[in-house]
């Protein structure tokens, strides 16, 4: 009887454990098919505002987690705009003043460029595995793929979004949708990530849809032009002096 | 007999003198009471026409829906043609186009590098077109304290408070930091030409005026405007007449379903300003009432010991035979004469003070200096129509009743009794 027991015990939690992994380990997957040691992205916003929708083309350099730069081409009055993140800092400079400015405090909750994107959510520079704490609430499919659901908590105060809902693709690794929420349960964004292409060994979103859920309008389409991974980056494109080159 | 009454009274001061002073002290500190309260009452109203409100005002649907939050993405588009069609339809008033618009100024240090920083409030209007009446109407030129006004495109006007906190002298150059129409961050540098007090606490704390075409560049708002305001040619608030361009402007161009069709407000339909207006006149009225009345009691009073005073005097002239009806008139003619020359010369000094209280004012910064209200630091008196009449109404018409009172007397004493008060 007493073996019996074990077996069934054995077998009820090999059962529970293939039905609902891991949420850290999810996680960690999940940042490691995102992120890379260096990125080179070029991309276009389509910002479907209230009234028209504009385009934004950029182009950016990433090292890890902590270093970006981002470079503005289109439209006109938006070209040369640069702006870099330095671990927890961000400066942008803007070609007609000839001025690098540190964006901190309220100007981090603006939008960058008029889209559905803040500052502060670029300046997220961890990766999800260490900011939040993460369970598997259940299963889902979305645009026809199995996802896992994870909820995520903050494990520290100072992080842009206190929860989150992420729907994970069981088989890749990539989430294919996400909610984002402040402390008060309110939700504050959602994303939608799509066109899922093979790069080397890992897949990644071409087309990322951000809806800030307190802005009127139909959202942001982040559009992956070309995209790069692990490519050398110069150090020098990570300094203050970069931005005015 | 008119003459022969006057000759009296200038030759009998205490028939003279001190019922001229009393009434003159009454009317006075009338006529001062009036402008002062018309003046105070009259204050938030116009400071909110002068920087917030016109007597009218044009915005989108969307942006008069969310206006609190100033919306510029929300803006009027073809400002131009608007203005234009307005200007041939309604004439008789000025139309100006504005933008208001919050950010950073940003002072850099000699390499570029933020030396200091503050969130501004900014209004853009027209500063540099020469028919421009938008320096007049805020009274740019006279609230310069530092500098010049603006003369070419990128300058602007700080307010003083804030560009001493921000410590930077005209000709500094300033940049600064807000959003597009669209929402994207926008950098513009500045050179502060001048310093300015606008005399609302509200303002003074972190302002910026600079000229709208200027701002249109840097918001990204080609030829759009966040507002356009109306003015009456005179200056003047006429209520009636702004509902019926409101509701006739509103008929005529706003679309239903467009929501970003111009709709218009009269003033008095603005930020609660309505029933501000209705109790500032309830208001004016009843303290005016009150003073009036208080006022008419004490020369009423004075009208009566008058009178009263001049018992024996009467007594003696209806003694000699003088009819009471007679005796009865010079009274009312005397006090006639004393009520017009009091009342004039109360009316005069009365508008003298408030005179005074209107140019220079009272300084009540100190008190309101926490005020988020567009209220002036500034209370002025105003004199209207109303108060180079208002004494003449305690003025004449208490002292006429005082004596008219008292003179009653006259007809109840028999000629028996007025012998026999004559012999004690």
């Amino acid at each position: 009887m007493k073996f019996f027991m074990v077996i069934t015990l054995l077998f009820v939690s090999t059962y529970s454990y293939a039905e609902s992994p891991d949420g850290s380990e999810i996680l960690t997957k999940v940042d490691q098919n995102m992120n890379s040691e260096t990125q080179v992205v070029t991309s276009k916003m389509l910002i479907h505002s209230r009234r028209d929708t504009r385009t934004v083309e950029s182009k950016s350099w990433t090292r890890g987690t902590e270093q970006s730069f981002t470079e503005y081409l289109a439209p006109a009055r938006e070209q040369g705009t640069k702006m870099l993140k330095l671990e927890d800092k961000l400066w942008m400079y803007s070609p007609s003043t000839d001025r690098i400015i540190q964006i901190s405090g309220h100007m981090l909750r603006q939008s960058v460029m008029g889209s559905d994107l803040s500052y502060e959510d670029m300046m997220e520079d961890q990766r999800l595995s260490k900011m939040y704490e993460a369970t598997v609430t259940g299963t889902e499919t979305v645009d026809e793929r199995s996802c896992w659901v994870l909820d995520l908590v903050a494990r520290k105060d100072d992080v842009a979004y206190h929860s989150r809902t992420m729907w994970v693709d069981q088989e890749r690794y990539v989430p294919l949708k996400e909610e984002l929420y402040a402390k008060s349960g309110k939700l504050l964004k959602k994303t939608d990530l799509k066109n899922f292409r093979q790069i080397n060994e890992r897949w990644y979103p071409m087309l990322i849809i951000y809806k800030d859920v307190l802005k009127t309008g139909d959202g942001t389409e982040f559009i992956i032009d070309a995209i790069e991974f692990n490519t050398p980056i110069p150090e020098h494109l990570f300094s203050k002096a970069a931005l005015r080159r | 007999m008119i003459r022969f009454l006057v000759k009296g009274l200038l030759r009998d001061r205490s028939r003279s003198l001190f019922p001229i002073i009393t009434v003159t002290i009454g009317v006075t500190l009338t006529v001062f009471l009036h402008a002062w309260i018309e003046g105070e009452m009259g204050d938030i109203a116009r400071s909110n026409a002068r920087f917030t409100t016109g007597h009218v005002k044009i915005m989108s649907k969307a942006y008069a829906a969310n206006k609190a939050q100033v919306p510029n993405d929300l803006a009027l588009l073809g400002v131009k043609d608007i203005i234009d069609r307005l200007e041939e339809n309604y004439p008789d008033i000025d139309w100006v186009k504005r933008i208001r618009f919050g950010g950073l100024l940003d002072v850099p240090d000699s390499t570029g590098e933020t030396s200091t920083q503050g969130p501004t409030t900014g209004l853009a209007v027209d500063l540099l077109s020469p028919d421009s009446p938008e320096i007049a109407t805020l009274n740019i030129k006279d609230s310069i304290v530092r500098g010049r006004l603006p003369e070419k495109p990128g300058e602007v006007l700080v307010s003083d408070e804030f560009a001493e906190k921000l410590k930077i002298n005209p000709g500094d150059t300033v940049t600064l930091i807000s959003s597009t129409m669209h929402g994207s961050m926008s950098m513009q540098n500045f050179t502060m030409s001048g310093t300015i007090t606008f005399g609302v606490n509200a303002m003074d704390k972190g302002a910026l005026l600079a000229d709208i075409t200027d701002i249109q560049q840097a918001l990204d708002m080609d030829d759009a405007a966040g507002e356009v305001l109306g003015y009456f040619k005179d200056g003047i608030y006429h209520d009636a007449e702004a509902l019926e361009l409101e509701k006739t402007f509103n008929r005529r161009f706003s679309a239903a379903g467009d929501e970003y069709a111009p709709v218009m407000f009269a003033l008095r339909n603005q930020d609660g300003l309505g029933e501000y207006l209705d109790l500032a006149n309830y208001m004016s009225l009843i303290a005016s009432s009150i003073f009036v009345a208080a006022m008419s009691i004490v020369l009423w009073n004075v009208g009566l010991i008058g009178s009263l005073r001049r018992y024996g005097e009467m007594g003696l002239r209806l003694a000699i035979g003088e009819d009471k009806r007679h005796v009865y008139g010079s009274i009312i003619i005397e006090s006639l004469i004393i009520g017009i020359i009091g009342s004039a010369i109360g009316t005069l000094i009365g508008l003298a003070v408030a005179y005074y209280f209107q140019v220079h004012g009272l300084d009540i910064g100190s008190m309101v200096k926490n005020s988020s209200m567009m209220m002036s630091n500034v209370i002025r008196a105003e004199i209207t129509a109303v108060t180079c009449v208002i004494g003449f109404i305690p003025g004449i018409l208490s002292t006429l009743l005082g004596a008219a009172l008292a003179g009653m007397g006259i007809y109840r004493r028999q000629t028996a009794q007025l012998f026999k008060e004559l012999e004690t």
